[in-house]
């Protein structure tokens, strides 16, 4: 059994806004949808699955139908694995379109960390009293990430500045971006340190907005005219302080990768375009390592000299200029990974940074904290012929 | 610095009451598994390993090395450093490092326990500072 073929992505859409003080986060989820549903040729009316993750607000995935009007849901799943989610819903829709149980999967995100206090964290948590104290931010803890591999692979703070620099490269394109600055690896060590080893410029930005995704089953895709983006494999995995045998030298992307290049039946030499999930820019360094693009500790190596840059770079990488310049929606940068990847198999990515035929694409993601506990989710896709 | 920084103040569960009565005397408490033999943190009455109920209370001695650490700078009140301590008895916990000059921090340095106070009734929380120099 695999999802494999099974489901296509129909629709994919970016909230232009990047703070959002006038709207409501029902309102911006909402708007997304129907971007997203535009962008496929579907309406609300034709949707039987809805996912949603931790973002979603009051009671979320109930209160997300009600808000919406979904009131022919056959399937639904408010999985939450931090911004990673999105990337894993795609998964579960095409699992479900799969089995049957829906053929027109919406899946949103939106919220207003710009514009609105969440409270954070949820209470009766196992950890809460053993670690709210300690003061971990996503700064810290994934720092403390970056400390240890520095340690154990003597990775430096230049070779992460490279992965800035690309991102950068890419969002000078991106009038959405906001970030579109060019800046050097020198601009990065001067910026100022924000927790050790990561300066201000190795951090994703702060941004409201959202976004949507439909993914149909191949009956759907056939009656629509947008091009086909087939789904080829995906892999999900956890991983936390596993009792205090913390190993901070590797993410749960080890697991979801090579899961996900197994069902997909492809390498990572195969993948022409990444979206890698970019909080920080050791998020990056460390999928391109649990992925396999190169061997352990190597990665520091591999993303030096522009090797991510859209043209001149063996794989090109965020070509909207990811989260640490494009947009990085409610904290959560899942969903902006796969809609990039999507333009990039649909030939809709700016000309400057589109991969010249890009037929296999990649996304993948960390959501909660690389340094504390985190799920991982990789999706391949292939643009279909 | 950890004087001004407001620290959450944990609350005790039916599972960690002992956890945090032994703070209150200045102790840090482990769990053991019978089952297995390994040590874990933060406590359980499962053991995470081999899922086996039998685990039992073991008084560290509250030395151990840091495994990692990352200097906070952007505070309000001030730079506070987060760590993971690997105690010597095994597990590596999530703690603060206070009473040290942060840059002359170092993975691998040896720190001992030190409690510090949450305020009001709640119980103090264990954190490490640098260890005397053997000379
Ligand atoms: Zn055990």
């Amino acid at each position: 059994m695999s999802i494999k073929g099974k489901a296509y992505i129909a629709g994919a859409f970016e909230h232009p806004l990047r703070k959002a003080p006038d709207v409501s986060t029902p309102q911006l989820h909402a708007e997304c949808a129907m971007g997203a549903l535009a962008d496929a040729g579907l309406s609300l009316d034709d949707v039987d699955g809805y996912f949603c993750s931790g973002d979603a607000p009051g009671f979320g995935g109930l209160s997300m139908a009600d808000y919406l009007g979904l009131t022919g849901l056959s399937h639904i799943d408010s999985t939450e694995t931090g911004g990673s989610s999105y990337i894993l819903h795609v998964s579960h829709a095409a699992q479900a379109i799969a089995m049957g149980k829906c053929t027109v999967a919406l899946i949103t995100l939106a919220g207003r960390p710009r514009s609105e206090q969440v409270r954070w964290p949820r209470p009766n948590s196992f950890e809460g009293p053993f670690e709210a104290w300690c003061g971990g931010s996503t700064h810290n803890t994934y720092g403390m990430a970056a400390m240890r591999h520095i340690h154990e692979f003597g990775t430096t703070s230049e070779q992460l500045a490279w992965i800035k620099v690309a991102a950068s490269q890419h969002a000078q394109y991106n009038e959405h971006a906001m970030l579109r600055d060019v800046v050097t690896v020198e601009d990065v060590l001067q910026s100022p340190m924000i927790s050790d080893p990561l300066h201000r410029l190795d951090c994703c930005v702060v941004s409201d907005g959202g976004g949507a995704l439909v993914v149909v089953a191949p009956e759907v895709m056939k009656s629509l005219d947008r091009p086909a983006v087939k789904i080829l494999g995906a892999g999900e995995a956890v991983k936390g302080q596993n009792g205090g045998k913390v190993d901070l030298t590797y993410s749960a992307a080890a697991k979801s990768g090579p899961a996900a290049f197994a069902e997909a039946g492809v390498t990572p030499a195969d993948i022409k375009y990444a979206s890698i999930y970019d909080s920080f820019t050791i998020t990056v360094l460390m999928q391109i390592e649990d992925l396999g693009f190169c061997e352990k500790g190597k990665g520091g190596a591999f993303v030096t000299d522009g090797n991510l840059i859209s043209g001149s770079g063996k794989l090109p990488f965020n070509t909207d200029g990811g989260g640490l310049c494009n947009n990085h929606p409610t904290n959560r940068g899942g969903m902006t990974k796969v809609i990039e990847a999507v333009r990039q198999l649909r030939g809709e990515a700016h000309p400057a940074v589109q991969v010249p035929n890009c037929d296999l694409a990649l996304a993948t993601g960390i959501g909660g904290s690389l340094g504390i506990r985190h799920g991982a989710a990789t999706l391949i896709m292939e643009r279909a012929a | 610095m950890n004087e001004t920084r407001k620290l959450a103040q944990p609350e005790a569960t039916p599972e960690t009451q002992p956890f945090w009565d032994a703070a209150r005397e200045g102790k840090l408490l482990i769990k053991r598994c019978g089952g297995c033999g390994e040590a874990h943190y933060p406590p359980r009455a499962i053991c995470p390993f081999c899922h086996s109920a039998d685990t039992a209370w073991e008084k560290s001695k509250g030395a151990g090395s840091v495994y990692s650490f990352s200097i906070m700078r952007r505070s309000p009140t001030g730079p506070y450093t987060i760590a993971y301590v690997q105690l010597d008895e095994g597990p590596r916990m999530l703690t603060n490092i206070i009473d040290a000059d942060p840059d002359s921090l170092a993975i691998g340095g040896r720190v001992c326990l030190t409690f510090t106070e949450t305020g009001g009734d709640a119980p103090p929380v264990p954190m490490f500072r640098p260890a005397p120099q053997a000379s």
